[in-house]
């Protein structure tokens, strides 16, 4: 029974949707308000319906009621309740249901945060978001309905993948699709600009918050499948540049160009039409990286559908969502007008490179991603493209967008000048250049890849400091430090963090790349390795019973100088319902080094083949992209956006539009 | 500078970013194509020398031996109809078993030994990689034309 509510809970949801897709568009166009007012309780009402959609999946996972096809399909009676419920996302049908969700749970924060909106530009945007969840709503009722019924009922389930059961599985995929859906808010604004016509600087103030907040949820949803995968595959490492990683980089990378692009347009009123274009380009990706991931094409741990007529509706929605968006931003853009000039030097005209060099990334990626499988599709046969490729491409792009990282905020809007931006940053680049060829130096191995890395994040820190120095010293709050630190906005502390983050994540990238020491041995009960300066002792294996698996856990020992430093115990596990082996690596973590240990094969008499790993800074990457969203974060409680949040209800006349908050 | 010499000197900023970038994109991808090839291909010599390239197919069953030093594995990829013989050294990915498909990567030495630098992980027990199932199909359907044995599908 429950099923079927939720089942019938979703045929609803459909309808309230394409209500909301229709009305409110068709009001604003007619200037009708009633119909234009319809937005707000159909978003909200949706909201509801897909949130007891959610509960009922929930409920039949939690009481294991295998006579629901996809539970019978992704869980099993053994399987503990965290996990159970984690697989709600488990696969296709159910992560189609999160998606949906969350999307549900953006409209329903647009329709609390937008009451400053102008109400044709709110229903245009609500109306957006209704019809993209039509598609994915009629996507669902259709060809992929969770909720579907497996008659006679299963005995038992077919369980969840091993390599998803782990806490990280819980929280990744929501944070990550919380970051794809979001990019459909800043899609839903871009969209109803080009159908008002109107785009103005306030509306690049409305829409940055959201695209940041999207952003920062990316951002950690794709650190943590890159932790997941670190941890959990037992490879030790950290980015494969697998077609389903680029996947999620692709937006990521739109949503970042957007950011950067959406603060000229909300500052100096250009880039209007580029950024409309990212806003489409972003949650193209978005929609794409779903798609590629979650339908079968890519094979993975993400793969699951290989259903013809699934393929067959994704092509078709992607066409229509992305050519529609092309067509009509064609047809409108001309109408909303390029934005005020500026020089070459100057902040726009940096930003402008950066961008076009984020664009040039996400291009070779998607080339990359996409040629293997265009190929196979066309029967020309079957190629792959090696990490070397996506490595060669990457490292030349980002340099030059570095070092434009670093000069960009220093330099004036509209027009720079050169000669003195190198005058005050030429101590920012003697520092980091000398520190950047000294440390590896010193460290006893230089290689001018890793000058190079280091060279950009001392490059970044460096010229944040001059930065920071400058506004500061510009400053005219009294009180000392603390009373100037204040006067800077949190806007400004956010892309100071965020770029700190950046240098962070490098350090992290070319400590890794460049001093990382892997071994595979063969190890007897007793016998010892020694790695990047710690001897690990194998004491043997012993077997532990799981709740769903048996493992054969090692023991080692692991010394320094003499001296114990940890003891590491990792698994090879045995699940029983899929009879698939698992390797549960050890991590010893810390904040200069991690230490891995994963276990291969046995060989004989006790003997294990083992994979030891030193790898210096490595949790400085994930670390960086915390810090990268933590910046985000506080840029978005910056107080020009609260200030335009209250505007409407003080109803304040035009006169405000241009107040800056002064100090406090 | 004039505002429209200012956009072209744009535009074309940009067209020279685009043009390095492609450059940069194709002289890679062009370098780091990794081709697929069936045991069938492999064994009649259709394959690149001094070349990583991907194989694929059935890891034949009883086919594998390991070296004393517990990290040297021999194996054989057969698609049905050839058989081509594989080493590598290191640890095997949790998935890797007789008698199921697998993916190398490497090079054809002399002597037709495949040498392994990866032997690719694939994530589920009931799953077959796209590669190693193509080359089955294909060498049944060659084998169905050339000779008309059947060569029964093992799975």
């Amino acid at each position: 029974m429950i099923p079927e509510i939720g089942h019938y809970a979703l045929i609803l949801a459909l309808c309230v949707a394409v209500v909301q897709g229709v009305l409110p568009i068709y009001g604003a166009a007619v200037g009708n308000s009633s119909l234009m007012a319809v937005a707000k309780p159909a978003a909200r009402g949706q909201f509801l319906l897909v949130l007891l959609a959610f509960c009922c999946l929930g409920y039949a996972f939690a009481e294991k009621d295998f006579s629901v096809l996809y539970v019978a399909a992704t869980s099993n009676s053994q399987l503990p309740l965290q996990y159970r419920l984690a697989a709600i996302w488990g696969a296709h049908e159910g992560s189609l249901l999160l998606w949906m969700f969350i999307l549900s749970i953006w409209m329903v924060a647009v329709s609390f945060f937008s009451t400053h909106l102008p109400e044709a530009m709110r229903a245009r945007i609500l109306g957006v978001m209704g019809l993209v969840s039509v598609g994915f709503l009629l996507f669902m009722l259709t060809v992929s309905n969770p909720f579907e019924r497996l008659i006679p009922a299963a005995l038992d389930g077919r369980d969840l993948n091993p390599l998803l059961q782990d806490p990280g599985m819980v929280i990744h995929p929501p944070m990550l699709y919380m970051g794809y859906v979001g990019f459909s808010v800043a899609f839903s604004f871009a969209i109803a600009a080009l159908l008002g016509g109107t785009l103005d600087a306030a509306w690049a103030r409305w829409s940055r918050p959201w695209t940041t907040v999207a952003w920062c949820f990316m951002t950690v949803g794709v650190a943590m499948g890159s932790g997941w995968a670190y941890y959990e595959l037992g490879w030790g490492g950290w980015w494969f540049w697998d077609p389903v990683e680029n996947a999620s980089f692709m937006p990521w990378l739109a949503g970042t160009a957007l950011m950067h692009s959406l603060a000229v347009t909300d500052k100096r009123g250009g880039f209007k039409a580029w950024s409309v274009l990212l806003a489409i380009m972003a949650f193209s990706l978005s929609l794409l990286g779903t798609f590629l991931v979650r339908s079968g094409v890519l094979t993975s741990v993400h793969a699951f559908a290989t259903d013809p007529k699934r393929g067959l509706f994704i092509l078709v929605f992607l066409a229509v969502v992305i050519g529609g968006s092309l067509v009509l931003y064609a047809w409108r853009a001309p109408r909303v007008g390029l934005g005020g000039g500026f020089a070459i030097i100057s902040r726009e005209g940096m930003l402008l490179a950066n961008n076009v060099l984020l664009i040039a990334a996400l291009g070779s990626v998607l080339l990359g991603t996409l040629y293997p499988l265009f190929l196979d599709a066309l029967d020309l046969g079957k190629i792959s493209v090696g990490p070397p490729y996506f490595d060669t491409v990457f490292l030349p792009l980002m340099t030059p967008a570095i070092f434009l990282m670093g000069i960009g905020p220093l330099a004036q809007w509209k027009q720079a000048s050169l000669p003195a931006l190198a005058i005050r940053l030429r101590w920012a680049f003697g520092v980091s250049l000398v520190t950047a060829v000294a440390v590896p130096w010193l460290m006893g191995q230089w290689t001018p890849l890793i000058s190079l890395g280091l060279l950009m994040a001392f490059w970044i820190l460096a010229t944040i400091a001059v930065d920071l120095r400058e506004r500061l010293l510009q400053a005219e709050g009294g009180g000392g430090i603390a009373g100037r630190v204040a006067t800077l906005p949190r806007a400004y502390w956010g892309m100071v963090v965020a770029h700190c983050g950046v240098a962070l994540f490098i350090v992290g990238v070319t400590m890794v790349k460049g001093f990382e020491v892997e071994q595979d041995v063969r190890m007897n009960v007793g016998e010892t390795a020694t790695l990047g300066g710690y001897a690990f002792r194998f004491d043997g294996t012993q077997q532990v019973n799981g709740p769903n698996y048996v493992a054969a856990r090692g023991t080692f020992q692991v010394s320094k100088d003499g001296r114990e430093v940890t003891m590491m115990y990792p698994e090879k596990r045995r699940y029983f319902v899929q009879n698939q082996t698992m390797t549960e690596a050890a991590i010893s973590p810390g904040l200069l080094r991690d230490l891995y240990v994963s276990l291969g094969e046995p060989v004989d008499n006790g003997a294990w083949s083992v994979r030891l790993y030193h790898k210096p800074f490595i949790d400085w990457i994930w670390g960086g992209c915390l810090v990268m969203a933590l910046g985000g974060i506080l840029a978005v409680s910056d107080r020009r956006y609260r200030l335009a949040w209250r505007r409407k209800e003080a109803a304040v006349p035009a006169t405000a539009q241009v107040a800056r908050p002064t100090v406090s | 500078m004039k505002p429209r010499q200012k956009r072209f000197a744009l535009i074309g900023l940009g067209l020279v970013a685009l043009a390095v970038a492609a450059a940069l994109v194709l002289n890679a991808f062009q370098s780091n194509l990794v081709f697929f090839y069936t045991p069938t291909q492999a064994a009649n010599g259709e394959v690149p020398q001094g070349r990583s390239f991907r194989i694929g197919g059935m890891v034949e069953a009883g086919s594998l031996t390991r070296e004393g030093d517990g990290l040297t594995v021999h194996f054989i990829v057969t698609d049905m109809a050839k058989r081509v013989p594989v080493t590598y050294k290191g640890i095997l990915p949790d998935l890797f078993k007789e008698g199921k498909g697998a993916v190398a990567q490497g090079q054809l030495v002399a002597g037709g030994t495949f040498v392994a630098s990866e032997v690719l992980a694939k994530h589920d027990e009931n799953y077959m990689p796209p590669e190693a199932a193509d080359a089955l199909a294909k060498a049944k359907t060659a084998g169905a034309q050339s000779s008309g044995t059947l060569v029964v599908n093992p799975r």
